[in-house]
């Protein structure tokens, strides 16, 4: 059962009409300051001018962690043009009055979600800021997250200032292909200015969570939803054959759908298929072997009933939040299987994913934590909101490590992040300085 | 199989084979030897850190807290070395919907049902139940859903091992089921006829039926011993008597600061209790509930958000009620947030800037006053239930486990062993209800060798 049926079974109604939103009063916003001596939040601040403009950075660490090497004790990120020009040792090195300094106790690379709706499932949870999913059809591949996306919604600026960079986002899951994801930076601009890959995956789901229950609609069960995937991919190939082989005159005309599901077919846009049950990874990978495609498994709480397959395949997992919630297809998940994964030498990383209720986006700096707590390799959980995370959403050669030439992409900490009583003291997307929490 | 399983389930409804059962149940609680465990850091949140301490229990009580040495241990005392290891009080939640969830409260014929009681709705087998064991939970407050402006009677609850929901009661001293009474104000409670559509009428229908109470009462009072006299029994109006009366505390969920004055002005127009729940805008009007005196439960979620009424959540929230001087405990509303990773809200709150001793009280003491039961839990205190949780280390650390969980001197969790572990964690299997086998027996094989000895 999804959360939200459970708990309109608990609060009858939780989603009512909207209500006029109070203005906090300016003595609220001292108070808030008395109380806590952090940068105010930043949950609606105007992003700044563009990283072009942006003056050098130099940011020093009691420790910085660039993911892709060993960690640095008294470290130096210096940022230059929005890249970064340098990592290492702080000793020695000398900068210029115009460069800006940031100091922090942990500095770490901008962390990238590999898998979220922020943006396109919108704050307030009302109908009109949820674009998750579109119900009319149940396979709808021409839907762009890009032309969805609210740069400006407020979670957006409130997961960067806790230190997130890069969102892969989009079409959730919920039918059995929902639309394109996207590769976006947090800067709260547009979806144009702020885009890394505008069109990274194609969202799918199998199993009960892409079924429906109406009467005379499919796919009423996982099989069907299999079926109608299947059946779609034989359509796309045989369009893409007329279209390469058939002479000018000939060539069917264009289908936006089959155009996209003819990038899943060649691995340009890999599908992204959210399966948690272990009957239904498997089906997953039955289909990507048919179909000879390049897959990215999502979800997947019952991976570790399938590790040998999951590993046979190749193909990553983007893990299901730690702490998400065990109902449904999901009641067998584990806090551990993060761990099970590296131990199997799965590629993995971990996602916020969607939530329907609230918290209405999970943050995976959290959620990584809590794999910590639970036993995963400090490094490997750091990586799974970082490099990793980056390298199964294609954006690797940009972000997810402090490497020279890379964005300038950094997170600051006042102690470990994973720590619950740690704070995001600023963030940094392409040079450009943000507040923290 | 699984129909001679069941058959055989239910002739240990027998008087001999329930005899059996609960001695097998909660053998435990006949704990005459003293335990002692000693050197581990000890949190008695009533008082100040132990670093090396001593905690000895005796049949369900703490016998003694003190630093080690200085300590008398009974000669005859069991004595356990939990050096390393940091003891704290059971946690306490003061809001959670484990064992069952929706089964639990009102239904959809009207907006006050004040006569249902979570007592009746209750499934001892969910393994939520277990799960929370394994988050340090001893004491939970398990509510009725917010969807009524009334919802029904909460019950709290003792999560000893446990075959039924009497296994798990806490008894008031006239024998009665403790727990508080559920109401809801704001948009959840909202709907279409026989609900409220605004927040007035909201308020208004409250208020028609606590004075329907009143009068109730009134009558009751006027018929003395005279049956004559006496009204009908109306088993709502005598609930809503015993919140006038004081004997059960309003456990409000509210979320926008004009929703909370609303809760203030009618438990101050009425004279009853109040606990205010969630309190998302509390922030706003933090002297006022100061003033009020009421104490708050309040939820830390990730994100703002999620519903209109909850966008302005803070996480500084826990702190500005604390400088306010408001008594703040903090809760699960699991499955909102998960039982077992409830020590996470006190890590939260100290992240938001309450203090360390407030965010430990939170979790203990503060919501022991919220649910009326600082006598019995939510410190560590000699003559107070010995229930306490072993944890691995500092209790706000995310690397922290929960280890061990006791409640009134009987181990209800460890993490080291392997079915305790799967409810820690999670895993194939974690999702169902609770097997016989995993209360009182070794396996399933056990549960039927039992009633067949019993049968003879």
């Amino acid at each position: 059962m999804k959360i939200s049926s459970f708990l309109r079974l608990l609060a009858r109604n939780p989603l009512a009409r909207p209500a006029t939103r109070f203005a906090v009063p300016p003595w609220a916003s001292a108070l808030l300051m008395l109380v806590v001596a952090a940068p105010a939040a930043a949950a609606a601040s105007p992003a700044p001018a563009t990283a072009l403009a942006s003056p050098p950075v130099a940011i020093r660490g009691d420790m910085v962690y660039p993911v892709s090497g060993a960690p640095i004790k008294d470290g130096l990120v210096l940022i230059r043009e929005g890249r970064i020009a340098y990592v290492g040792p702080a000793a020695g090195q000398t900068y210029g009055a115009d460069v800006r300094e940031l100091c922090a106790a942990v500095v770490v690379p901008g962390l990238v979600d590999a898998r979220a709706t922020v943006g396109v499932s919108g704050m307030l949870n009302q109908p009109h800021d949820q674009e998750q999913v579109e119900r009319s059809a149940p396979l709808q591949p021409e839907l762009r997250a890009v032309d969805a996306y609210n740069a400006r919604d407020e979670l957006v600026a409130y997961l960067r200032a806790r230190g997130v960079t890069t969102v892969h986002t989009g079409h959730g899951p919920g039918v059995p292909i929902s639309g394109q994801t996207l590769v976006v930076k947090t800067k709260g601009r547009t979806a144009e200015a702020d885009v890394l890959r505008p069109a990274a995956m194609i969202a799918a789901t199998l199993g009960a969570d892409a079924t429906t229950a109406d009467r005379g609609k499919s796919p009423g069960t996982p099989a069907k939803a299999v079926a109608l995937l299947r059946a779609e991919l034989i359509k796309a190939k045989e369009y893409a054959d007329k279209r390469a082989k058939a002479p000018e005159d000939k060539r069917p005309p264009r289908d936006l759908r089959l155009e996209a599901l003819g990038r899943a077919l060649d691995g340009s846009q890999p599908l992204l298929i959210s399966v948690d049950r272990a009957r239904d990874i498997l089906a997953a990978l039955r289909v990507a072997r048919e179909f000879d495609l390049k897959i990215v498994l999502e979800g997947c709480a019952e991976a570790p009933l399938v590790l040998d397959e999951i590993k046979a395949s190749g193909f990553p997992v983007v893990l299901h939040p730690t702490m998400e919630r065990s109902f449904g297809t999901r009641e067998n998940l584990s806090m551990e299987t993060a761990s099970v994964l590296r131990r199997a030498g799965i590629p993995f990383a971990i996602q916020s994913g969607f939530e329907d209720y609230v918290p209405k986006t999970r943050l995976v700096l959290y959620e990584a934590a809590v794999a910590a707590g639970q036993g995963l390799d400090r490094d490997a959980a750091l990586a799974a909101i970082t490099l990793d995370a980056a390298r199964i959403v294609g954006v690797a050669d940009r972000v997810g490590s402090l490497d020279v030439g890379k964005d300038g992409d950094v997170a600051l900490y006042d102690g470990d992040p994973f720590e619950y009583v740690t704070r995001c003291v600023g963030v940094v997307i392409d040079g450009v300085i943000y507040p923290g929490e | 199989m699984r129909i001679s399983l069941e058959m055989n389930i239910r002739r240990l409804s027998s008087p001999a084979a329930l005899v059996l059962v609960l001695a097998l149940a909660v053998s435990a609680v006949a704990q005459t030897r003293p335990i002692a465990f000693q050197g581990g850091r000890i949190l008695p949140v009533e008082g100040a850190p132990i670093e090396r301490g001593v905690l000895i229990v005796q049949e369900g009580k703490i016998l003694a807290v003190g630093p080690m040495g200085s300590t008398p241990i009974p000669a005859e005392a069991e004595v356990r070395d939990v050096s390393g290891k940091v003891l704290m009080p059971g946690l306490v939640d003061s809001h959670s919907h484990i064992g069952g969830g929706s089964g639990v409260g009102a239904d959809g014929s009207s907006p006050i049902q004040p006569e249902v009681r979570a007592l009746d709705g209750i499934d001892v087998t969910s393994s939520s139940i277990a799960k929370a064991r394994a988050g340090g939970i001893t004491t939970v407050n398990v509510m009725p859903g917010s969807g009524h402006l009334i919802s029904g009677q909460t019950l709290y609850l003792k999560l000893r091992p446990a075959r039924t929901i009497d296994d798990l009661l806490i008894r008031l001293p006239d024998g009665s089921p403790a727990g508080g009474l559920k109401m809801a104000n704001g948009t959840n409670s909202r709907g279409g006829p026989p609900f409220p559509g605004t927040r007035g009428k909201s308020a208004s229908l409250v208020r028609e039926r606590y004075v329907a109470a009143q009068e109730y009462q009134e009558k009751v009072a006027r018929a003395k011993d005279d049956p004559e006299k006496r009204p009908a029994r109306d088993l709502a109006l005598e609930q809503l008597g015993e919140v006038l009366a004081g004997r059960r505390i309003v456990q409000h969920h509210s979320h926008r600061q004009d929703d909370i004055m609303t809760v203030l002005r009618l438990s101050q127009e009425f004279g009853f209790k109040v606990v205010l729940h969630h309190v998302s805008e509390g922030w706003k009007v933090a002297d006022e509930i100061a003033a009020a005196n009421v104490a708050c439960s309040i939820i830390y979620v990730d994100s703002p958000g999620g519903k209109l009424e909850t966008r302005d959540m803070d996480i500084r929230i826990g702190a500005i009620l604390e400088k306010a001087g408001v008594r703040v405990g903090f809760h699960t509303d699991d499955p909102i947030n998960d039982s077992r990773l409830f020590l996470r809200s006190a890590g939260l709150a100290v992240r938001g800037g309450m203090s360390r001793d407030g965010a430990l009280a939170g979790l203990t003491l503060a919501n022991a006053e919220i649910l009326g039961l600082q006598d019995r839990v939510g410190s560590l205190k000699p003559g107070k239930d010995a229930d306490f949780v072993v944890l691995s280390g500092d209790p706000l650390s995310v690397y922290t486990q929960v280890e061990q969980t006791w409640i009134e001197g009987t181990l209800a969790f460890d993490r080291s062993r392997p079915a305790d572990h799967l409810w820690a964690v999670g895993g194939p299997g974690a999702g169902d209800p609770l097997r016989p086998h995993y209360c009182c027996f070794g396996n399933a094989w056990g549960v039927i060798a039992a009633a067949n000895a019993a049968a003879q």
